[in-house]
């Protein structure tokens, strides 16, 4: 597709995920107080790449849980199609972690909003921080990540779409130009 | 992705996909109920109303505490004291409460039918608390999905409905509830209260309880109403109790164990004995817990719908 | 200086005298001058244009609640009758659960004389007296005043006279005066708290039932007090198959039994009653597609002799309730003609003088109010539209309720007009 260009290729993506990990260990000096959170879809397999990439940096091994917003989300009543209620499944207490939360994709700055009420609702961790493989800008909230694997400037008729193997056909991301401009999530 | 209805009146008609979509969407709330803070904030702004024209106690506090845990604004209407004892018609309650921007009514009537009433009169989502002896979707789901949490699967599963047949709101959503999802349905109880051509829905029927027993999986048994006895439809509570009651002895007899469900509140030693109700195959207070979680995937599906 | 009417070109059928065939039909003051297939219009005359339309002895509604007195919030002589007029009839026989019941030759007198004050008196009122006093079921009323002051049957309709030893010497003191004591069949012990069919759909909705059996011991305990004490007796509102069979049977055995049945009972069955809809509840109940099977046969071989309304009036107020506490009956006057020709007539079950039978000729009989249509006769007619294709809308009805089921219903025939008492009524 013309109107579609991409940003990463695989080995990029690859190398991305790596960094992320790296400066995660760095900035909180090991992974011994670290847990992982990623928002469902998406930044859940993002979630456990950096995972298993600390894992295997740190050798200890990194406890992870899935976060599903939908429950915690601003614009469930202007949605024309309900959005399916997937479970979130923490299994570790959060009380005095380092929360890493996880997402693809940081936008408008509102999923992750809902994220940190739910997370709150959870129980109380020590600090969160927010890693997100793309910045794409567009800000409508106050929220800032901590680890950003790519800033890519975009206007607001444009998808930035995040594929990862787990799902997807290969580990890459499109930045695509919408025939009208998108819902803002 | 939502529900085919803006209501839920019954499961007599409601497609598997709903049921399916109820079920799941209450394991996640079932975690929410897990959590330190049980609160999420989905139906902030959402007003319920409980109407209930009968008294229930359970039933009510179950709804409400699903209400409030989806953070919605909740009223509640009873019919003692207020102004449908002064002759007030159900239509007048309705519209009044629809003057006063509800979202969702959850009602609970002596007659079948009043919630399709008042999904005629009012513009809110109507829930289905109980109407008469016709259905009671949400203990319905709440039955199936502590069976579903037990036994992994509805398909092919053998339940069997003791007691007041006849009588029962529960027996009722259960049999179109658990016939839709595959399992297999009989009902048990003493001929003056099994209904006429209740074979036709579907269901095997049974009259002496040790016939059914090494057949089923589940029990699902039923509140027997003293005044049934004064209707003449049974002789006494003891016979009743010796013919048709759910004990030890008599589960012990069977080679396998089997599940026990009462929608309560139990009359001990009539319907079931205390140590069955208590004993380590009752999932009577399961289905409390899930009846909370059932209720939050209803009300979260119908409230967040346009 | 005299009225003049000329009926012209319309099919006239009258069973009576086995008469099929299209008339022009002189009136001149009410009274029938000339029937001939041409009759060239006299100066000064209203002529009603009949073409393709059918002529028939009018109609009589033998079953209808006119709720006067004691109920005028529901409906009123005047109200009740502009509807019969409007819905083909001539002539209704009222019910007499009214308070105070029409028990007492008093309410006799004033039902009869309110009936020819209102609209002209053009439908006219038989007034049906009540068996037992105030109906209740206990002491019989006074039936021979109740006759001579015009009473032309007895019951105690809304309620079944339940008490063995009343009903037979009603059956008997009755059959002094050959008045048919009319039953309300139900054996109440096994009715309580019934609010429609027993059976399936009662079984699916959770609702109280009301079993074909509470019918049929009545009607079979009836036969045999009527058969033993020689007397008359009427079987109204029929609605179970069971019914039918006992009422053949005792027919065959020269048992002086007729019987009638509504529109609603060979229309709906109780499949209707699932939209919850309280204008589905009456009594006897909705039935099952058995029952229609078997009335419908019983229509065709002369086992049920009337179709009759059971008029059943009600506000909306009193409709528009939960199910159980809604009160039993439709309305029925001004969609009897279309459902009876669009279920019997347009589906070959009734010819069209077996229909004329059943709405005029044997009710009539029944109650002793026969009508000739011939030269030096009283006019006395229903005229219909067999293709006319309506819609049902109760907002239109003339009743004063509006409690029907067959709101939006198609139907294939209508009422089109009626002329009694020298007047003519065409809409």
């Amino acid at each position: 597709m013309t109107n579609s260009r991409k940003i990463l290729d695989a080995p990029d993506f690859i190398r991305t995920v790596n960094r992320l990990s790296h400066e995660i260990v760095e900035r909180n000096r090991g992974a011994s107080s670290i847990g992982i959170v990623g928002i469902r879809t998406r930044g859940d397999y993002l979630a456990r790449r950096i995972a298993s990439a600390i894992a295997s940096m740190e050798k200890v091994a990194v406890p992870i849980g899935t976060l599903d917003i939908t429950l915690y989300r601003d614009d469930l009543r202007g949605k024309l199609s309900q959005p399916r209620l997937n479970t979130t499944n923490i299994l570790y207490d959060i009380a005095g972690k380092d929360i890493i939360l996880v997402d693809d994709v940081l936008f408008t700055g509102r999923t992750v909003r809902a994220a940190l009420n739910a997370l709150m609702d959870i129980g109380r961790p020590s600090s969160i921080q927010l890693a997100v493989l793309v910045d794409r800008g567009h800000r409508e909230l106050p929220i800032k990540a901590d680890f950003v694997g790519k800033n890519i400037p975009t206007s607001v008729n444009e998808e930035v779409q995040v594929h990862m193997t787990e799902v997807d056909r290969e580990d890459s991301v499109y930045v695509k130009l919408l025939q009208s401009p998108t819902e803002k999530e | 992705m939502g529900l085919s209805s803006r209501h839920l009146l019954g499961l007599d008609g409601a497609p598997k996909s709903d049921i399916e979509l109820i079920l799941e969407t209450a394991v996640s709330f079932k975690e929410i109920l897990g959590r330190p803070i049980k609160k999420v904030p989905t139906l902030q702004g959402k007003t319920i109303a409980n109407l209930f024209f009968e008294s229930s106690t359970r039933t009510r506090i179950s709804f409400e505490l699903a209400e409030r845990r989806l953070s919605a604004d909740v009223v509640n209407f009873s019919a003692s004291g207020s102004s449908v004892s002064k002759g007030e018609t159900l239509k007048d309650t309705a519209r009044n409460i629809e003057a006063m921007k509800i979202d969702m009514v959850v009602i609970r009537h002596n007659a079948a039918g009043t919630a399709h009433f008042l999904t005629r009169v009012v513009q809110a989502a109507v829930l289905n608390a109980g109407d008469g002896c016709h259905e009671h979707p949400t203990q319905a789901l709440l039955d199936m999905y502590t069976l579903k949490e037990k036994f992994g699967s509805l398909e092919g599963l053998r339940v069997c409905i003791v007691g007041d047949i006849s009588h029962s709101r529960v027996a009722r959503s259960n049999i179109y509830g658990l016939r839709t999802m595959g399992a297999k349905v009989s009902v048990c109880g003493p001929a003056t209260l099994i209904p006429r051509e209740i074979e036709k829905l579907g269901v095997e029927v049974y009259h002496r309880i040790d016939d059914v027993l090494p057949k089923v999986d589940a029990l699902n048994v039923l509140r027997i109403q003293m005044e049934r006895q004064a209707g003449g439809l049974f002789p006494s509570l003891r016979e009743y109790n010796r013919f048709f009651g759910v004990t030890k002895d008599r589960l012990e007899k069977i080679d396998h164990p089997i599940t026990i469900m009462h929608p309560g509140p139990i009359n001990r030693d009539v319907e079931l004995s205390a140590d069955v109700a208590d004993g380590p195959h009752s999932v009577i207070l399961d289905q409390v817990l899930n009846g909370v979680a059932i209720r939050m995937a209803v009300l979260y599906l119908l409230g967040t719908t346009q | 200086m005299p009225k003049k009417y000329l009926l012209q070109g319309g099919r006239f059928i009258d069973p009576s005298t086995h008469t099929d065939s299209i008339l022009d039909i002189l009136i001149v003051d009410g009274v029938i001058q000339s029937m001939k297939p041409s009759i060239a219009p006299p100066s000064d005359c209203e002529v009603i244009d009949l073409r393709g339309k059918l002529v028939a002895p009018g109609f009589i509604d033998m079953h209808v609640h006119l709720r006067e007195p004691g109920f005028e919030h529901k409906e009123t002589i005047e109200t009740g009758t502009l509807s019969a007029a409007h819905g083909g009839f001539t002539a209704v026989c009222c019910m007499p659960n009214t308070n105070p019941a029409i028990d007492d030759e008093s309410i006799v007198h004033f039902v009869h004389s309110k009936g020819k004050n209102v609209n002209n008196g053009i439908v006219d009122v038989f007034p049906i007296g009540a068996v037992t006093k105030g109906r209740k079921g206990k002491e019989l009323s006074s039936i021979a005043e109740l006759v001579q002051a015009g009473a032309v049957g007895l019951s105690d309709d809304g309620a079944p006279v339940y008490d063995a030893e009343i009903m037979r010497r009603a059956l008997e003191y009755a059959s002094m005066y050959d008045v048919p004591i009319i039953q309300h069949c139900e054996e109440p012990a096994l009715v309580q708290g019934g609010v429609m069919n027993e059976g399936l759909v009662a079984t699916e909705l959770g609702m109280p039932g009301i079993p074909p059996v509470a019918e049929e011991i009545m009607i079979g305990r009836d036969v045999q007090l009527t058969e033993y004490t020689r007397s008359r007796y009427h079987v109204a509102h029929i609605s179970t198959a069971g019914s039918v069979g006992l009422v053949r049977d005792a027919k065959k055995k020269g048992v002086r039994i007729t019987c009638e049945v509504t529109p609603h009972h060979f229309t709906l069955t109780d499949d209707a009653v699932r939209s919850f809809d309280t204008n589905t509840k009456m009594n006897p109940p909705l039935r099952t597609q058995t029952d229609i099977d078997a009335i419908k046969l019983g229509l065709r071989d002369g086992t049920i002799d009337v179709i009759a309304t059971d008029h059943a009036p009600h506000s909306l107020d009193e409709k528009e309730v939960d199910y159980l506490q809604a009160p039993f009956g439709i309305v029925g006057l001004e969609t009897a003609i279309g459902l009876a020709i669009t279920e019997l007539v347009v589906t070959k079950i009734l010819s069209l003088a077996q229909l004329i039978e059943k709405f005029s000729t044997n009710p009539r009989k029944i109650i002793g109010r026969t009508i000739e249509t011939r030269e030096g006769e009283l006019a006395n007619l229903t005229f219909m539209d067999l293709d006319a294709v309506w819609t049902v809308k109760t907002s239109r009805f003339k009743s004063k309720s509006k409690n029907s089921p067959f709101e939006e219903r198609t139907l294939k025939g209508k009422a089109i007009g009626i002329f009694n008492h020298g007047i003519a009524l065409v809409y």
